[in-house]
């Protein structure tokens, strides 16, 4: 009796709610921590990530424009989705990044508690950041948290799936659509996130997630001018001329933590979220 | 040409105001020459007479400053409880209310806009400004960024020449209330209200080296923006500079808040109360000669009211009155410097040339001085350069729509981001669009109104981060988490 030949995954990018492969036909060698090989995933170009802008602008408005309860149910139905695949998330995880099962289970635990923890922040953003504002002249003033926009996520190159979450989900909870650069040596989780993504509601365009050689394509997001903000969560060396490139359109820039990768295990808070927020404000005139 | 009805000259005294021959820079709590020994002579641009001339502050006076305010913050001002540092700043918004007379004709010299504006707005809201922040020196815990956020430091801050006095408050108030010491520049061409403003820090014993005043040109703002021991910068001015600065802030830890240009629309639906719209018109763009950067210089009315709208206006603008700013009748003053002039003129024979219909109000400019007449541009189009690039002078672009979708679309189809205008008796519709409008403020039903609990700032290229309110606050502070 012959012992079965197990089906491995085609790992491709995530680009507009499909799985393309990059339009450069090209793909790189992933390996795991003690340099055996993985997978190859595709290798992103200049031109896919200009097709996911294109992409991320158009699921903007449907994302922005849903009620933040709506919003709410879909982060945490990508909670559900994910704790099916638990295992799954598991095995890449704990051979990408080196680590224990035991270890590899933590991580994939928060990561999934924190769709959670943010599936709970979408309809609360605007009574805790809004304001009702008394000024000195009859006017009903009040300002409220928009999302920014497009926004441009260098993912964090170690850890490849809790920091992933860490990223995307304080861009999207307040309805900002994003395109996001995996980790470049450990890019395997986020292929398996993309497919949990297209399977929990979170329509087409509002995370795009492309594998690639960080270096080659971040400088053309930092400069695109249908770019409205950028994370250089893990950026390193890159990021000053990310930075630079960044004020052509007067990005937003939500800088990486100079004391290296942060601790993304630590309570979140909202620092993330507020780093892609506008604030608005209105005047209305109070009258008989 | 007289008639009856002319009103009589109803100038304000300059007698309130003691102009020094020279100014020196305000450098731990003590005025000095700049170190080079450089010097600039600010005018009146209402009748070019050469009002003082102003130190220009070199690389090293910047350093001198910094490092006075390095000082301050270390061993006075972080270190102050916060209810005291509020009574300062109490103590200045006193002085600002007191000094109030001086400090608007001194405003209306320097500046040129009318003593109206000076003495109604600017002024007033300054002290406004550090009333409102006093309160918040001893209450940050609640300003939503944690039990006990911290300041930055050391701030340099750059203002601009439209609202020279409002601006600096609008940086310092804030700044101080948090605990940060500051390093401000006044624009080059109105350096006058923020020394003015330095004797007040004076009077109200701040201690030396909380407030620095540095006056010069590009070039002292540049040495302050790259100066190592900064730890914010806050720039109030042009969507130009204010990339220059993101870029010279790319890679260090300094944060910048930027308040950039803007194109606002100002959208006038056919339900609209037309007489109060054309009054919201002339405020949003003929308030201080139409430099304001969140001014409404887009006015997209709704096609079935253009000809009434368009015809109130220009009946409205020809009895505008403009002239000698500090008359109290006068409802327009002066452009502010040549340089903004030669910019204004050069982007009307723009509209000019591409096809634009050009009506000014007839009025009789004085002979010297820099002035503009409020202008009317119809026939544009949204490709026009009139429709996209700010002029920051009194000109007005007028466009057309039909419906609701095709005004936002219009409204929303510039770079900019700043401020949008809505008329229209529908309160359903006011909402619709103020939630859709990409940008940071949306007045409906009026326009160019300001208040310090009120947030202000841009969407895209009009820059990032708030001044006013909880929200401007966080500006100068690191969230404790």
């Amino acid at each position: 009796m012959s012992t079965r030949v197990d089906v491995r995954k085609t790992y491709k990018l995530y680009l507009g709610g499909k799985f393309p492969r990059s339009e450069s036909g090209r793909s790189y060698e992933v390996v795991d921590a003690k340099g055996r090989f993985l997978a190859n995933a595709s290798m992103g170009s200049r031109k896919d990530a200009r097709e996911a802008v294109v992409a991320a602008r158009a699921a903007f408005a449907g994302w922005s424009g849903a009620t933040a309860y709506n919003r709410g149910q879909v982060l945490y139905r990508v909670a559900e989705v994910m704790e099916g695949r638990r295992s799954q998330f598991i095995d890449e995880v704990a051979r990408g990044e080196g680590l224990t099962v035991r270890q590899a289970t933590a991580a994939v635990d928060a990561a999934i508690d924190r769709w959670v923890w943010y599936a709970g922040w979408p309809d609360k953003l605007a009574q805790v950041l809004g304001s009702s504002n008394q000024v000195a002249s009859p006017f009903f003033n009040f300002s409220l948290p928009e999302p920014t926009g497009v926004v441009a996520v260098i993912a964090p190159q170690r850890s490849s799936l809790l920091g992933l979450v860490s990223v995307i989900a304080p861009v999207v909870v307040s309805g900002n659509t994003c395109v996001v650069l995996a980790s470049q040596e450990r890019p395997l989780p986020a292929v398996t996130l993309g497919e949990v993504l297209a399977t929990s509601d979170v329509p087409g365009g509002v995370v795009n997630l492309i594998t690639c050689h960080t270096a080659e394509v971040a400088p053309w997001l930092a400069s695109h001018m249908d770019v409205n903000a950028i994370d250089l969560a893990g950026a390193g060396a890159l990021a000053t001329d990310l930075e630079v490139a960044a004020a052509d359109n007067v990005k937003r820039v939500l800088r990486a933590d100079p004391a290296g990768e942060a601790d993304w295990t630590a309570d979140p808070g909202l620092s993330r979220v507020r780093a892609f927020l506008e604030t608005k404000t209105v005047w209305h005139p109070i009258g008989q | 040409m007289g008639t009856p009805f002319d009103y009589a000259p109803a100038p304000e005294s300059r007698a309130v105001v003691d102009l020094k021959a020279s100014y020196g820079l305000f450098i731990d709590g003590d005025f000095s020459e700049a170190a080079g020994g450089g010097a600039f002579k600010t005018i009146s641009p209402s009748s070019e007479e050469v009002l003082a001339e102003v130190a220009e502050a070199g690389a090293a006076d910047v350093d001198r400053a910094v490092k006075a305010a390095r000082t301050a913050y270390t061993r006075t001002w972080s270190r102050m409880g916060g209810r005291e540092r509020g009574k300062y700043l109490f103590r200045i918004a006193r002085l600002i209310q007191e000094r109030s007379r001086e400090l608007a004709v001194l405003e209306t010299l320097d500046n040129g806009k009318p003593i109206k504006e000076s003495r109604d707005v600017d002024v007033p809201l300054a002290a406004a400004h550090f009333f409102y922040h006093a309160g918040w020196a001893d209450k940050l815990g609640y300003a939503g960024l944690g039990p006990d956020p911290r300041p930055l430091g050391v701030a340099g801050q750059i203002i601009p020449w439209n609202f020279p006095l409002l601006m600096l408050a609008w940086k310092i108030a804030p700044a101080l209330a948090a605990g940060n010491t500051v390093v401000l520049k006044p624009a080059e061409t109105t350096p006058l209200t923020a020394l003015l403003f330095a004797e007040i820090c004076q009077q109200a014993d701040l201690p030396s080296g909380v407030v620095n005043i540095l006056t010069g040109a590009g070039e002292t703002g540049r040495a302050l923006v790259e100066h190592p021991d900064i730890d914010k910068i806050a720039f109030t001015g042009s969507t130009e500079v204010g990339k220059l600065i993101q870029r010279a802030a790319a890679g260090t830890d300094k944060r910048v808040t930027l308040e950039l240009g803007g194109k606002a629309a100002n959208v006038i639906f056919d339900d609209a109360p037309i007489d109060q719209a054309v009054e919201g018109i002339v405020r949003g763009v003929f308030f201080n000669q139409g430099h304001v950067c969140c001014a409404g210089t887009r006015l997209l009315v709704q096609e079935s009211v253009v000809d009434e709208v368009v015809h109130s206006l220009k009946r409205r603008l020809a009895t505008l009155r403009l002239g000698d700013p500090l008359d109290k009748n006068t409802d327009i003053g002066a452009i502010n410097s040549s340089t903004q002039l030669a910019r204004i003129r050069e982007m009307s024979q723009v509209g000019e040339d591409e096809g634009a219909i050009r009506w000014s109000a007839p009025c009789d400019l004085p002979d010297r001085g820099f002035w503009f007449p409020p202008t009317v541009f119809t026939g544009v189009s949204q490709a026009h350069r009139i429709a996209r690039e700010e002029i920051f002078g009194p000109v007005l672009s007028v466009l057309t729509f039909r419906t609701p979708k095709e005004a936002l679309e219009k409204a929303n189809n510039t770079p900019y981001g700043l401020s949008a205008g809505v008329w229209t008796e529908k309160g359903s519709r006011i909402l619709w669009m103020a939630s859709h409008l990409r940008a940071g403020v949306v007045w409906a039903n009026t326009f160019n109104h300001f208040d310090p609990a009120s947030p202000f700032g841009g969407y895209k290229e009009s820059g990032f981060g708030r001044e006013g309110g909880r929200h401007g606050l966080a500006a100068y502070l690191k969230e404790q988490s």
